[in-house]
């Protein structure tokens, strides 16, 4: 796993209190690992403050799972 | 009057400078301890007050996990913890009560100072980009409390904060009290809690002139009636009363500790931090509530004052009791438990309606420690409960806040 992905999970368990082993690919933020709206708006900042970038909301938006995250991070970061 | 509703305390909760449950802050309170030391919470160097009563040994993951903890300021933590114990006191949850019928009416007198501080230092260290969490706003705002109270009970009746300064917590009782008798609920959770125990709170306080500096002797700073008075103490925490209607509370065989038989109201009218020296309208609170149990002076057992140990503060206070219960004064318990606990400020109607009923529950009244010297412009002889708690059998016994503002209240319980 390339060292992006190991942050992004780490911040999905931190922020949602979730066990790491529930952290796969597919799970979606609100549907499978229990985040309300507000709790993603959080976990995009903290992407956006970890990885020193700027998602418009509308990319924001297309970022509901763990893989897309990563995918999204993985392009865009610097 | 008789289609209003009686209204009965039937749970306690507290987390206090004293002790971190209403059973430990009893203990606290009845022991005479000071619950004030050095500043833990951050770094108070350079502050002109150094010491406060903070609430000890806390964990928030005790009581919280961790994703849940983070979306609350401390004062919503301490609010839902002591209404938490409050509830299983009261043994609400174990009837069929109709959560459609319980309300939640809390009392904050600033709300999530530390949250609010925490978000501009946050925002100041940056290059201007707003970067402010979603829960900056849920967590500061003083309504949190009541809200996160309710949704973790599920309880769907009347909700909201009171804020009066440091008479939140009173005002959120009479209003609580109010509800029920009308027969807007049943059962109201109620209380007040307060966590303002932060740079900007001391620092605010400080430019009042309104704490104490005795920074060399903590414990005995907090001395209300004492002539070496020179401000309050900040303190932290929460207390929780559930009310419940007379009947609701018997027909469930509920444990009764005693009646909550009047509320009172007033404004100075005179400044907005100043107390109106000719005291009158603490003089008009008690008198309103008195009227409003119905009772004669002559029947109040004890006391616990607002008493802040501000030099202005106490005197004007007790100069109103002396005009509002005339020769009966002598014979009154009087304390004030901030001597121990601090000032919770919007908290303090919740902590002293409880140590008001575990007075009454354990016939023994709470001392006003410190009082060594006491000030010649106060009556002396009055019954300050001074440094050692005293045996009464506390029949009825009356509460007073007052707050920034201008706010008086003043609630008094009878035992059953």
């Amino acid at each position: 796993m390339s060292e992006i992905a190991e942050k992004v999970k780490a911040i999905i368990i931190d922020k949602l209190g979730v066990e790491a082993s529930e952290v796969t690919p597919e799970a979606s933020f609100t549907n499978d690992l229990g985040a309300d709206s507000l709790d993603t708006v959080e976990l995009i900042m903290e992407f956006e403050k970890e990885f020193n970038v700027s998602i418009p909301d509308d990319q924001a938006e297309n970022i509901g799972t763990v893989g897309q995250a990563i995918s999204y991070l993985e392009e865009h970061a610097k | 009057m008789s289609s209003i509703r009686r209204v009965v305390v039937t749970g306690l909760g507290a987390i206090t400078p004293l002790g971190n449950t209403a059973p430990a802050y009893w203990e606290g309170l009845r022991a005479g301890i000071s619950g004030a030391a050095t500043i833990t919470r951050f770094d108070a160097t350079k502050f002109k007050t150094r010491f406060a009563c903070e609430v000890k040994g806390y964990q928030p993951d005790d009581f919280f996990d961790r994703k849940e903890g983070r979306k609350m300021d401390l004062f919503t933590q301490f609010g839902v913890i002591a209404a938490d114990e409050a509830i299983a006191d009261s043994g609400l949850l174990q009837s069929s009560v109709n959560k459609d019928r319980v309300g939640v009416i809390w009392g904050s007198g600033i709300g999530g100072l530390k949250s609010l501080q925490e978000e501009c230092f946050q925002f100041e260290r940056g290059d201007g980009t707003p970067r402010y969490s979603p829960f900056f706003i849920p967590r500061m705002i003083a309504d949190s409390a009541s809200g996160n109270i309710s949704i973790k009970n599920g309880f769907r009746g009347p909700n909201f904060v009171t804020t009066s300064a440091c008479a939140s917590s009173n005002d959120s009782i009479i209003a609580a009290f109010n509800n029920i008798r009308l027969g807007l609920a049943d059962v109201m959770i109620t209380g007040g809690s307060e966590a303002a125990i932060t740079e900007s709170g001391v620092g605010g306080f400080n430019a009042l002139k309104a704490m104490s500096e005795r920074n060399d002797d903590p414990a005995s700073a907090s001395r209300p009636y004492d002539k070496d008075r020179d401000g309050f103490v900040l303190g932290e925490g929460a207390g929780a009363l559930v009310l419940e209607e007379y009947e609701h509370a018997k027909a469930r065989g509920a444990k009764i500790y005693a009646e909550l038989i009047g509320g009172g109201m007033s404004s100075d009218a005179y400044h907005i931090t100043a107390p109106d020296p000719s005291g009158s309208g603490v003089v008009l609170v008690m008198q309103n509530a008195l009227r409003d149990a119905g009772i004669a002076v002559t029947e109040v057992d004890y006391i616990n004052t607002h008493g802040t140990s501000t030099p202005l503060g106490d005197g004007a206070e007790i100069k109103a009791i002396e005009q509002v219960f005339g020769e009966h004064t002598p014979t009154l318990n009087i304390s004030s438990t901030k001597s121990m606990t601090g000032h919770l400020l919007g908290g303090a109607g919740g902590v002293e309606a409880v140590a008001c009923l575990m007075a009454m529950q354990h016939g023994q009244v709470p001392p006003t420690i410190n009082l060594h010297t006491p000030d010649p412009e106060i009556n002396q002889n009055l019954n300050f409960t001074p440094n050692v708690a005293q045996v009464r059998d506390v029949r009825v016994a009356m509460s007073n806040t007052f707050g920034f503002g201008g706010h008086n209240t003043s609630v008094i319980f009878r035992k059953l």
